[in-house]
């Protein structure tokens, strides 16, 4: 029983280290745009199949210090694609209303979803493990090295990202930004720039969750972005978004409650309730989380304004 | 948006029934095309009026009180699995047609209301999202209700819709049916919109708060736009389940809520006029692209950017409805 409940909370952790890792680039273009960057979503499987590409083109598959290397250029490139839909797709709407930018957003996903489609093919891929394989036995429960190594990137990159947008001149700016546009250009600031910015970091940590995911899963298909997508901004929501701290704490919880709630719901409704409603548990958790606390869980209070289209129809 | 503004007296009858003319031209030129069209194509324009249909509906709620509502395809499945369920082998129950018909669509406006009475305290985004999760949960319903739904294989073998001895089997059937709906959903949407309770969701748009302000129920009316919207969707699925004589849980993804969402917003938001031709585009678009085959949808996703790049608001101007048009008519 002990070992049981160790062993969930081990796979909660996996699960939630990739949300989280997606969370951050839904709440950080939420955060200064207030738009829901549908787009968010195909990127993270683009990552993945970059990191395909690349780990077939460099010949570095299944190698530890490959992973880092492919990791490294999928961020960048992803990166950059991140910033390129940005320019082409959002940019020319800002100012206009919010529905438009997030109508434009949903044709982008369409357009990466199928393009990905287009190059890597319809059917699922068999993806090689760019993780070190092994397993420890915890007290009965057992955690896998590639679990481990989930983990420890995610919580590397989210450390790095707190400390840079916390203790960085690039990051304050990033953050002036996303509290007042406005002021921020008065004192000087592009605001341009650190938009641009969250749009190179933002997909580029989702491509990095595609590359652990399907290196996790061994699989990668170019259909997956869509409900891992959702359940992702689902945690984002949770913490409160526009908050960083709060999509990893989002990410995490999320993890968890799908974990947990889909091991012991058949269990507890004696199997009335079956694994094959894991995905209700999510958005659940989403319809509950914003009817009672909007503001999500670390948010600040939801101001009328960030949540009203005033003037947009 | 001051031009959208009601004024106070109503146009006068003869007005109104002049534009009416002008506007039934639309589905008479329908169904005189559709005599000469072979199936394929007449199945295509079924499909352009009942998304007419669904954006007519949707539009209250998105358009009219703009509240956006992503997860608009719960209703339509609620309307198209009330007929799977009432007028096939499933159960054996063979109900008719336009029993089901009312069933359905007030179901789907039970559900509408139901769903809206926790979930419109929220605004803008946020009910956008929560309407998106309801939309999925509907879907994960019905995709393991195994007993129910038949889960992901859906319901084949649904009855043959009957209305008083007519049967309808081929696409000219439906296109009559199709069009007679269409009629009935936009004099009622127009008449809506012209309503106190269309003024009064206008106000709830431009402004919730001073809306309250002059003794609007801002929840009751939003309730109601819900309710009504959803009615119409609602119809809307149990016309498609009698259409295709199957229904599934893919047939109603949340992509489907996104194509009516588009198919209000590409022509124009708030205005029946551009359901019209936003689903003439949304669903022309995708068939024209058809010899492209796998790159259908890249380019589909492609033509939605650029037009909604181009024309952010819309192809026709909210200004420019039935009621411009019938005044345009009367000289007045």
């Amino acid at each position: 029983m002990g070992s049981l409940i160790l062993q969930q909370t081990i796979n909660a952790l996996t699960v939630g280290s990739i949300y989280a890792l997606i969370a951050l680039g839904y709440t950080m273009v939420y955060g200064v745009l207030r738009l829901i960057n549908f787009a968010h979503s195909e990127l993270f499987t683009a990552g993945a199949f970059i990191g395909l590409g690349l780990a077939g083109a460099l010949g570095v598959t299944g190698h530890p210090m490959g992973g880092i290397i492919v990791g490294l250029i999928t961020f960048v490139v992803i990166g950059l694609v991140g910033v390129s839909v940005e320019i082409v797709a959002y940019r020319p709407l800002r100012g206009t209303s919010r529905l438009a930018p997030m109508l434009s957003a949903l044709g982008m996903a369409v357009v990466i979803q199928n393009a990905v489609m287009l190059i890597a093919g319809r059917r699922p891929q068999i993806y090689p493990s760019f993780l070190p394989s092994g397993i420890i036995d915890l007290f009965g429960a057992i955690i896998t090295y590639k679990q481990i190594t989930i983990f420890l990137v995610a919580v590397i990159l989210m450390v790095g990202l707190e400390l840079f947008v916390n203790r960085t001149n690039l990051g304050v700016r990033i953050r002036a930004v996303a509290e007042n546009a406005e002021t921020a250009s008065l004192v000087g600031i592009n605001p341009n720039m650190a938009i641009s910015l969250i749009f190179f970091i933002g997909p580029g940590l989702g491509a990095v969750a595609g590359i652990l995911y399907s290196s996790f899963y061994g699989v990668a298909s170019f259909t997956m972005g869509f409900v891992i997508g959702m359940k992702a901004f689902t945690a984002a929501i949770l913490g409160g978004i526009g908050s960083i701290p709060g999509a990893v704490l989002g990410g995490f919880l999320l993890g968890a409650i799908e974990t947990f709630a889909t091991a012991w719901m058949p269990v507890l409704t004696g199997g009335l309730i079956g694994t094959e409603y894991r995905d209700i548990f999510a958005f659940s958790v989403l319809v509950l989380i914003l009817l009672f606390r909007p503001a999500g869980l670390l948010g600040e209070h939801v101001s009328e304004e960030t949540m009203v289209y005033k003037s947009d129809f | 948006m001051t031009s959208d503004a009601p004024s106070l007296q109503p146009a006068a009858p003869l007005h109104i029934w002049r534009g009416a003319l002008v506007l039934l031209l639309v589905p008479a030129a329908a169904l005189v095309v559709g005599q000469f069209l072979p199936t394929y194509p007449l199945r295509i324009l079924d499909m352009i009026l009942l998304y007419a249909i669904l954006g007519l509906g949707l539009n209250i709620v998105v358009g009219y009180a703009g509240l956006l509502d992503l997860g608009f395809v719960a209703f339509y499945a609620i309307g198209a699995y009330a007929y799977a369920l009432l007028a096939s082998g499933q159960f054996d129950i063979h109900l008719p047609f336009w029993l089901v018909l009312i069933i359905g669509s007030a179901a789907a406006g039970v559900a509408g209301v139901l769903l809206g009475i926790p979930v419109l305290r929220l605004r803008g985004d946020y009910l956008a999202i929560v309407t998106l999760g309801f939309g999925e949960i509907i879907r994960v319903l019905m995709n393991n209700l195994d007993g129910l739904t038949n889960g992901p294989q859906g319901i084949a073998r649904i009855d043959e819709a009957r209305i008083f001895g007519w049967t309808l089997t081929d696409p000219l059937d439906f296109l009559y049916l199709l069009v007679a709906l269409l009629i009935v959903v936009f004099l009622f949407v127009w008449r809506v919109q012209e309503s106190t309770l269309g003024t009064a969701l206008s106000a709830v748009r431009e402004d919730q708060d001073a809306a309250r302000g002059c003794g609007i129920d801002t929840t009751r009316v939003k309730l109601v736009a819900f309710g009504l919207s959803a009615t119409i969707g609602g119809a809307g699925g149990v016309i498609f389940a009698a259409m295709q004589r199957f229904v599934s849980p893919e047939s109603f993804t949340f992509w489907e809520s996104l194509v009516i969402v588009l198919v209000i917003v590409v022509g124009g938001l708030g205005n029946p006029f551009g359901a019209l031709l936003g689903a003439t585009i949304l669903i022309l678009i995708p068939e024209l692209l058809r010899a492209y085959a796998d790159y259908r949808l890249l380019l589909y996703g492609m033509a939605l950017v650029v037009i909604i790049l181009a024309r952010p608001r819309g192809l026709i101007s909210r200004d420019y409805g039935p009621r411009w048009l019938v005044r345009k008519l009367g000289g007045g």
